[in-house]
């Protein structure tokens, strides 16, 4: 069964083997409105935990989208590039932003279950 | 400073508004539908924006006082019929831009809307330049709200009958409850509609039977990409105490008839601008692809020169692409001229375009 994972910048991952499914949630999508640029990493580049690894920008501003683990980015989603309303619709399955062959695997392990994040969100939107 | 709410407060909490302060105000940016919806209904069916928040100065007065005005606003005031509207603004003088805002001729005098951020202020320079020689009145016991987009005259005409005959930038007295509104075609969205002032204790009612009608409450999220499609300036960042008229290219809204005579506020640096040209002018830029270019956004020319800086930028959603303004140097204010905007580090292609970006007519004339 696949893992499902959440950081405290919104982000959820899903963990199949080494490859990591990236994206933000319904609530980070609810916060930011509507979503009308997505901006990705690139294939083949490293990125860091906690690092930038991309862009969204609603009508109103600019927000940056980070990485909760480390690792090499082997798969973007261009559907979101050409159509970001999509990320409105589907946060949390099809509207993903990117794949990443994990580095390290323990960095799963600071992040947030469902439940813990779905608390988590509520108290920072109070 | 307490944030201040407007007489709608009410009924923008019951259609689930989202809050920010704006001038000191607690106002809707945006309600459930989000931004993009509400900008589309407004183009496509009607919208309602409370701009309450904007002030309402009342100065009384007759032929003396359009006379006194004219050496403020660059405008053949003498000669603008009643209930007649014009675009100005309020300069000092050096010409650099203080406020813009909507004046327009009543029986009483003059009914002149402020910018929210910048009415406390005009108040005050229009009183010193004034001498107290006129009752002035920036009326807090009357919201304001604008009503936008095609259906928005039927659906206005049904509550209040007659407004649909009135012509774009003209107004008129009518009643509303046996309470006097003054309602006038003009907007800010680039459509068809009205702006309504009214007393505060009537302005909830008013606005729900619009509702009924089928408008709907429009945020100020909505306005400002609704404004920026059409073209229009916001004050504070396409506008500022640092540009003038002729540099923010509004040079269509002076008076020809007075910038021959010469005898209002900034008046020397205008004409020598209409003369020997300005080096920087405001310009449409449109980014290619999708990168929105944002406020303060740096312009660079085609050598890796710094040319100038975008004042306003966001997505447009009835364009369906990013759309901005900005300022640049005049040699590179020419349409179709290619131009790189730094964002993230990166340098993204865009053109310089003419504005609006959206045009629709404007109901001009019906009588």
């Amino acid at each position: 069964m696949s893992q499902v994972k959440y950081s405290k910048e919104h982000e959820w991952i899903k963990l199949d083997g080494d490859v990591a499914t990236i994206g933000i949630t319904k609530h980070a999508t609810e916060m930011l409105g509507d979503i009308v640029f997505a901006e990705l990493p690139e294939k083949g580049s490293s990125v860091e935990k906690d690092g930038t690894a991309g862009v969204v920008e609603s009508t109103k501003a600019a927000s940056d989208v980070y990485t909760p683990v480390s690792g090499e980015v082997v798969d973007t989603n261009q559907a979101i590039v050409d159509d970001p309303s999509k990320i409105n619709q589907d946060p949390e399955d099809s509207a993903w932003f990117f794949k990443l062959k994990i580095k390290d695997p323990s960095e799963m392990d600071t992040l947030m279950n469902k439940d813990d994040y779905d608390k988590f969100a509520k108290e920072t939107s109070a | 400073m307490e944030t201040k709410k407007t007489s709608l407060y009410q009924l923008h909490q019951d259609c689930n508004a989202k809050f920010v302060e704006f001038a000191g105000y607690q106002m809707p940016i945006q309600y459930s539908e989000g931004i993009v919806e509400e900008h589309k209904f407004t183009r496509n069916h009607s919208g309602i924006f409370d701009v309450s928040h904007m002030g309402q100065l009342f100065i009384y007065g007759g032929e003396d006082l359009s006379k006194d005005l004219e050496k403020i606003f660059p405008l053949d005031l003498k000669n603008l019929k009643l209930n007649h509207s014009k675009y100005s603004f309020l300069m000092d003088k050096d010409a650099g831009i203080h406020d813009d805002l909507i004046i327009t001729k009543t029986k009483e005098g003059f009914l002149i809307i402020l910018n929210a951020a910048c009415k406390d202020n005009d108040f005050k320079i229009l009183k010193e330049f004034l001498e107290d020689k006129y009752k002035m009145v920036l009326d807090e016991n009357r919201s304001l709200i604008a009503i936008q987009g095609p259906k928005s005259s039927e659906i206005l005409n049904d509550v209040i009958d007659g407004v649909k005959d009135l012509n774009f930038m003209s107004g008129n007295w009518f009643t509303f409850e046996n309470q006097k509104v003054y309602i006038t075609r003009s907007g800010y969205t680039g459509e068809d509609g009205f702006e309504i002032s009214i007393v505060n204790d009537f302005v909830d009612q008013l606005t729900r039977e619009l509702i009924n009608k089928g408008s709907k409450l429009i945020g100020l999220g909505a306005r400002d990409t609704l404004r920026l499609e059409a073209g229009l300036c916001l004050y504070g960042h396409d506008l500022d105490k640092d540009k003038t008229p002729v540099e923010a290219n509004l040079k269509w809204a002076i008076s020809k008839e007075r910038i021959s005579k010469g005898d209002f506020i900034g008046s020397d640096i205008i004409i020598k601008q209409l003369n020997d040209g300005v080096s920087k002018i405001r310009v449409g830029i449109k980014p290619e692809g999708r990168i929105i270019a944002r406020e303060k956004t740096k312009i660079f020319n085609q050598s890796d020169v710094h040319i100038g800086e975008i004042t306003s930028g966001t997505f447009g959603p009835s364009v369906n692409g990013p759309v901005a303004m900005g300022y640049v140097e005049n040699e590179f204010s020419k349409k179709n001229t290619k131009v790189f905007l730094e964002v993230r580090g990166k340098k993204h292609p865009a053109s310089i375009c003419s504005l609006p970006f959206y045009k629709k007519s404007y109901v001009k004339g019906v009588n």
